[in-house]
C-alpha cells in the first residue's frame, strides 16, 4: 500500500477546502441518490411495472379463488378455527412469490447492465459516490418497487378476502418485502460476480426460481411432498415467508421458536447478501 | 507548505506505481500539473495512460509512491476528489433508459446539487455541447459525436477544477473532432484544468500546454509539444515510398542523408533541417520514390524515435 497517512497536514488550499466541504452531502445520500435515478431509469418501463403488479395478482386470484379452488374437496389449510379456503391458504405464497419476482429482474440484468451493457454504474463510480453506495442504492430503488408490488398484492388479497384483517395485509406485504431481500440480495452478489451473461439468469429463472415456487408448499403443504423434497422448502426464503405469512394471515398453528427461526433465516440471507454484494461491488469499481 | 492557493499544483504524483500482480502498468512515475494547465498523457494502448487516469480519478488505488490530487489523498478523500472532477471516459457510460436532459440532471444529484440547480445547468450545458434541440432525445438517437459531447456536458455538471478526458475523440469523424476540440478549447480559455489521454498526436499538439510521452508505464519525455518536437527531431521530415518490397534496399543508398534515417514498412523517413534540400540529393543519387511529402516534424516523430514504434499500430 501507499504508507501514506491521514496526518499530513492539509494546503490551506481554497480548492481543498472545497473538495472537502462539496463530498459531506455525497458521503451521507449517496445511495439516495443512485435510488433516484435508478426509479427515473424504471420509468421508463413504468406500464410493465404497473400492469404486471396488479395483472399478475388479479389473474392468480380470480384463476385460484374461482377456478382451481371449485374442484379441491379436501381442505390443505388449518387456522385455529379450523379449515381455511384455499385462497386464503394459497395467499401468502402468491404475494411472496411476486416480490420474489421483482428480485429476478431487477437484481440480474440491471446489474450486468450496469457494470458491462450500458456501464452507468462506471458513471456513477466517477462521481463522489463509492462503490458500496452503488449496491445500496440499486437495493433501496428495488426495494421501493418491491413495496410497490407487495401493496397492490396486499389491497387485491384484502378484498377478494383472501386475508381478513387489513394488519394482517399489511403484515403480508411486509414480509413479501423481506422474502424479496432474502432472495435477492444472494442474487445481487451473485449477479455482480459475473463478468458474462452466458445464461446464467435464464438458469437462475428454471433452475433455481421455478422449482423453489412449485415445491415451497406454495400450492400445497411441504410435507405433502416426499421427505426427500423437504430441502428445497428450507432453503428457500419463499417458504420461510409464505409460513410467516400464513400464519400472519390465519393464524396457521406454529410455534414461537419456529417462527423466529423463519425470520432469522430470512434476514441472515438479506443480510449476508447485501454484505457480499457490497464487498463485489467495491471489488470490482475499485481494482 | 504551500499557501497560496494558485501555486499548489492540481496534481502531483511522485514514484506513482500500480502493478497487478508482476506486471506493473504503471511503473514510478512523477507528475506535477498547475492549475489551468492542459496537461497530456501520450502513448499507445497499453502504455498505463488508462490506470494513471483512474489513480488520479480516485478510483484505484496505487500500490506505492505518492499522489495527492487537490492537496488531498486519494486514498483517504476519494470522495472529495472526485467532488472536484469532470471524468469523460473512453467509453460512453450514459443512461440510455433516460433522455438527454435528464442524464445531466441525474447525474448532477451524485455530487449532492439541489435539482433545480441541476435543471438550470443542464439547460445551460446542452447549450455549450450544441445539443439544445436534442434535450427531449432519447441517448441512442444520438451520433457518436453528439454523444461524447454530453458526456463531457454530463462531466461539466458540477463545475469541475479538473476535466479529465480519456481518449476523447477515438471514433469520432474529423467534423465531429473539430466540434468537440472547440469546446475544450473554450473549457482551458475559462481556466478549467484539462487532463487528456490520447494516441492522436494531432490532438495532443492541438490542445496541450504540456505532456508526457507515456510506454511501458514510464515517462520518456516531457514538455510542450513543440519542445519536445525541437529536442527530439529534426525540423522537417521528408517521406519517400519505393513500394513495400523496396524500402529497405534503398534506405541503405539513402544513408548518410539527413540526420538520421528511419526505415518504416511502407515508407522510409529522413529527419533534416531542410527537407527540400534532402529531397533533392535523393535524385541526385538516382532515386526516384514512387511518392515523396516534405512535412514539418510532428509529435508521432517524437514518439516513434523515443520508442521506435508509431503510436498506432
Amino acid at each position: 500500500m501507499s504508507g501514506v497517512t491521514t496526518e499530513v497536514p492539509l494546503p490551506p488550499d481554497a480548492a481543498t477546502a472545497q473538495a472537502l466541504s462539496a463530498a459531506v452531502l455525497p458521503r451521507r445520500f449517496g445511495s439516495w441518490y443512485v435510488a433516484e435515478h435508478q426509479l427515473r431509469a424504471m420509468r421508463s418501463y413504468g406500464w410493465t411495472i404497473v400492469m404486471s403488479g396488479i395483472g399478475t395478482p388479479l389473474m392468480y386470484l380470480l384463476g385460484i379463488g374461482l377456478g382451481l379452488a371449485s374442484f379441491l374437496d379436501v381442505p390443505v389449510g388449518f387456522g385455529p378455527d379450523g379449515p381455511v379456503r384455499y385462497v386464503v391458504f394459497v395467499a401468502p405464497a402468491l404475494l411472496v412469490s411476486a416480490t420474489v419476482t421483482v428480485a429476478t429482474e431487477e437484481f440480474t440484468y440491471t446489474v450486468m447492465s450496469g457494470f458491462k451493457w450500458r456501464r452507468v454504474f462506471w458513471g456513477m463510480n466517477a462521481s463522489p459516490v463509492a462503490p458500496g453506495q452503488i449496491a445500496t442504492g440499486l437495493v433501496l430503488a428495488t426495494g421501493a418497487r418491491m413495496v410497490f408490488v407487495a401493496t397492490a398484492y396486499a389491497a387485491l388479497v384484502l378484498a377478494f378476502g383472501a386475508v381478513g384483517r387489513p394488519v394482517a395485509a399489511l403484515v403480508l406485504a411486509l414480509l413479501g418485502v423481506l422474502a424479496g431481500l432474502a432472495f435477492g440480495m444472494p442474487l445481487l452478489a451473485f449477479a455482480a460476480s459475473l463478468k458474462d451473461d452466458r445464461g446464467q439468469f435464464a438458469a437462475v429463472q428454471r433452475f433455481v426460481f421455478t422449482p423453489m415456487f412449485l415445491f415451497s408448499g406454495t400450492f400445497y403443504p411441504l410435507d405433502t411432498l416426499p421427505v426427500w423434497l423437504h430441502w428445497i422448502g428450507w432453503i428457500s426464503p419463499l417458504w420461510h415467508a409464505t409460513e410467516l405469512g400464513r400464519l400472519v394471515s390465519y393464524g396457521s398453528p406454529m410455534s414461537t421458536a419456529t417462527a423466529l427461526t423463519h425470520l432469522a433465516v430470512l434476514l441472515a440471507l438479506a443480510g449476508g447478501g447485501w454484505v457480499v454484494a457490497r464487498r463485489i461491488f467495491v471489488g470490482r469499481l475499485r481494482g | 507548505m504551500p499557501t497560496a492557493a494558485h501555486s499548489s499544483p492540481v496534481i502531483s504524483a511522485v514514484g506513482l506505481t500500480k502493478r497487478y500482480g508482476e506486471l506493473a502498468a504503471v511503473d514510478g512515475i512523477d507528475i506535477e500539473v498547475p492549475p489551468g494547465e492542459a496537461f497530456g498523457l501520450l502513448g499507445p494502448n497499453g502504455a498505463g495512460k488508462s490506470t494513471t487516469m483512474r489513480m488520479v480519478g480516485a478510483v484505484s488505488t496505487r500500490t506505492s509512491g505518492d499522489l495527492r490530487v487537490l492537496g488531498l489523498d486519494p486514498d483517504t478523500h476519494g470522495p472529495e476528489i472526485r467532488s472536484q472532477l469532470g471524468v469523460v471516459p473512453q467509453e460512453d457510460n450514459l443512461d440510455p433508459e433516460l433522455r438527454v436532459r435528464d442524464n445531466l440532471i441525474v447525474y448532477g444529484r451524485y455530487f449532492g446539487i439541489p435539482r433545480a440547480t441541476c435543471a438550470r445547468r443542464a439547460d445551460e450545458l446542452l447549450a455549450f455541447a450544441q445539443l439544445e434541440d436534442k434535450a427531449r432525445s432519447k441517448v441512442d438517437d444520438l451520433s457518436g459525436g453528439m454523444k461524447r459531447r454530453l458526456t463531457i456536458a454530463r462531466a461539466l455538471v458540477n463545475e469541475p477544477r479538473v476535466l479529465m478526458l480519456d481518449e476523447p475523440t477515438t471514433g469520432l469523424d474529423p467534423q465531429a473532432r473539430h466540434v468537440l476540440w472547440d469546446r475544450l478549447f473554450r473549457l482551458k480559455e475559462r481556466g478549467t484544468t484539462l487532463i487528456l489521454t490520447t494516441h492522436y498526436m494531432d490532438e495532443a499538439e492541438q490542445l496541450c500546454d504540456r505532456l508526457v510521452v507515456v510506454d511501458h508505464g514510464r515517462i520518456m519525455a516531457e514538455g510542450s509539444p513543440a519542445a519536445l518536437i525541437r529536442e527530439h527531431s529534426a525540423r522537417e521530415v521528408v517521406e519517400v515510398r519505393f513500394g513495400s518490397d523496396r524500402n529497405a534496399s534503398a534506405a541503405a543508398q539513402l544513408a548518410g542523408l539527413g540526420d538520421r534515417i528511419e526505415v518504416l514498412p511502407d515508407r522510409v523517413l529522413l529527419y533534416a533541417e531542410d527537407g527540400e534540400a534532402v529531397l533533392e540529393q535523393v535524385s541526385r543519387r538516382g532515386l526516384h520514390p514512387t511518392t515523396s511529402l516534405v512535412r514539418r516534424a510532428s509529435l508521432e516523430d517524437v514518439f516513434l524515435r523515443l520508442t521506435g514504434r508509431s503510436l498506432i499500430e
